[in-house]
């Protein structure tokens, strides 16, 4: 499965080397097989993903165009809703939660042939950076098995690593996507903010959500990222920018740009993968670009912002889960309050309660103004500090996490320590602005390193030309 | 500012969560490192900086409407299919005013 790519699949499809039908089983056969290895998918979809595969055979027998994503296995991070199919954000309180709507993304890539296979394990509420916070257990990193695949997206990642999905979608509010790329050896995007329609995303943090895709190249994410972007009327926040045909300007040369290394990045970088990153950067400029120095001065403070904002927003979106609407509530609820409390507390786990604490913390009498509205002018300034720096240069390059994939267990007792680890990614949510994950190598141990390209809001073609460029290199 | 238990209560209070006395212990001191890190914001200086609620662009992009147009809803009877407990296609709720 994993010489596939959403090209050779189209290909395959018109020559007629295999049907899509044909195909989906295969997909289907082999992912199920494979699934144990790494617990990555919760759930797979073969009835669903059978009708779609139908239609697009008939389309093309029909001689009608099949479109973008015909007959390509997509497999979809478990806190994107899909219409009649189980989705339970990684958590025990949404276990048997089934949704009555499609997520706009989902109906988009349907729209356009895409095989939608399964569901993807997550950290619970796309809270973590290794997955281990998933009710449904841990994923193990197909390139090392006894190591974590990165979170929250971890799912999405190995699957795509694996060869039991050819892309899918993650979700990204502070490095989610491009974290878990990096650790699985694959391209992940998180594009600008509201690029893609948030409808269908269960809600974490609004104001950092992000929908994104992973492939195991650049042309593919490029590709996704194509057919579930653009105005959507169900998300008010959702950009009516026209969605360029990314893939159209893979090829051109990179020659001239102008590349920005983030000086309060690199100081802290070390062993492998600042090594590895260093190498990229003199990659890029063997290809042309013109690399120069640059300061984003804020950076020091943008853990502290980012998780006073995140858990601010996740305590009031999470406040949701109250044991009325959505499927779980606890025996003990005799009363109201304690049916809010109880079902809260036996539903939600260490993690979650960990955000929703802190979250609630932030908000409450006394403390807003030191925490939430000073983390939110410190937001402006981590936003600003890109501004100013795309006044001077085309992309930024930086690491994606300060090391590779590290081992099941390691770092679970430590909260502090899990967070700080999202130091890279995370000013690049706060700003909004579109940043990737690309392969660059690996370490001493094998394990990948990521590269991650950061461009200004709604330069997604910039970020894959150069992204494409570093990837032939 | 050292957090203590009877803070994690009240929030927890305020969060509609409940906790076991295990979980609060815990919490003290998981939050208490967080806070630690999170008090490290008063250093910078925010004077005459608006606070930003929301990833902004130029007004066209994103302070759209979308048109007022009538669509057909969910329906009570989907609309409470994942409800613990219905009644009569309502949400059922434990009592909440005393006779």
């Amino acid at each position: 499965m994993k010489q596939h790519t959403v090209e050779s699949i189209r290909t395959d499809l018109l020559r007629k080397t295999f049907s899509a039908v044909e195909f989906t089983r295969e997909a289907l056969a082999h992912a199920e097989r494979e699934n144990p290895k790494t617990n990555a998918y919760l759930l797979l979809a073969p009835d669903r993903a059978l009708t779609a595969a139908e239609q697009v055979d008939e389309k093309i027998a029909a001689g009608h165009d099949p479109g973008r994503l015909a007959g390509v296995p997509v497999a979809v991070k478990d806190v994107i809703v899909t219409k009649d199919m189980r989705t339970t954000c990684g958590s025990k309180i949404l276990e048997h939660y089934i949704p009555p709507y499609d997520a706009s993304a989902i109906e988009r890539i349907e729209a356009a042939g895409g095989i939608v296979i399964g569901k993807t394990n997550c950290d619970e509420f796309a809270m973590g950076s290794s997955n281990e916070n998933s009710a449904f257990g841990p994923v193990r990193n197909p390139v090392a098995p006894d190591r974590v695949p990165g979170g929250s997206s971890g799912g999405s990642a190995a699957v795509v690593a694996q060869g039991t999905a050819v892309i899918s979608l993650g979700s990204d509010t502070g490095g989610s996507i491009r974290q878990p790329a990096s650790f699985c050896g694959i391209v992940g995007v998180c594009p600008t903010y509201g690029r893609v329609s948030r409808y269908g995303l269960s809600a974490f943090a609004s104001s950092l959500d992000h929908i994104g895709p992973f492939a195991r190249n650049v042309h593919d994410a490029a590709a996704l990222l194509e057919v579930i972007a653009g105005r959507d009327p169900l998300d008010s926040t959702s950009a009516e920018a026209p969605v360029p045909q990314y893939t159209a300007h893979l090829n051109e040369p990179v020659r001239g740009m102008k590349v920005g290394v983030p000086v309060e990045y690199m100081k802290h970088a070390t062993g492998d993968t600042a090594a590895r990153v260093n190498e990229g950067i003199e990659s890029l400029q063997s290809l042309g670009c013109e690399i120069s120095e640059i300061s984003l001065p804020s950076t020091d403070y943008a853990i502290a912002c980012y998780y006073i904002i995140a858990t601010a927003e996740a305590s009031s979106n999470l406040a949701r889960y109250d044991g009325v609407r959505y499927t779980s509530r606890s025996a003990d609820s005799a009363a109201l309050s304690g049916m809010y409390q109880h079902t809260r507390g036996e539903g939600f786990g260490r993690e979650v309660k960990r955000r929703i604490m802190l979250g609630t913390y932030v908000l409450s009498h006394g403390y807003y103004d030191a925490y939430y509205l000073k983390a939110q002018k410190v937001r402006a300034l981590i936003a600003r500090d890109f501004t100013n720096a795309f006044q001077t240069v085309d992309a930024i390059v930086a690491p994606v996490s300060p090391y590779p994939a590290f081992r099941i267990g390691e770092k679970v007792d430590d909260p502090v320590a899990m967070y700080l680890s999202d130091i890279y990614t995370i000013t690049g949510s706060l700003a909004g602005i579109p940043c990737m994950s690309v392969p660059c190598g690996a370490t001493s141990e094998g394990l990948p390193v990521g590269l991650q390209i950061l461009c200004n809001h709604f330069d997604e073609s910039k970020m894959f030309r150069l992204a494409a460029a570093f990837e032939k290199r | 500012m050292k957090l203590t238990e009877t803070d994690v209560r009240y929030v927890a209070n305020l969060a509609n969560l409940s906790l076991t006395p295990d979980e609060i212990a815990r919490m003290v001191t998981d939050l208490g490192g967080i806070l630690a890190q999170m008090d490290r914001l008063a250093e910078i200086d925010t004077e005459g900086v608006e606070p930003m609620s929301q990833v902004l662009f130029q007004a066209d992009h994103t302070a759209t409407l979308r048109p007022d147009l009538e669509r057909a809803p969910l329906g009570s009877e989907v609309a409470v299919a994942n409800a613990a407990v219905t009644s009569g296609g309502y949400f059922k709720v434990p009592r909440v005013i005393e006779r």
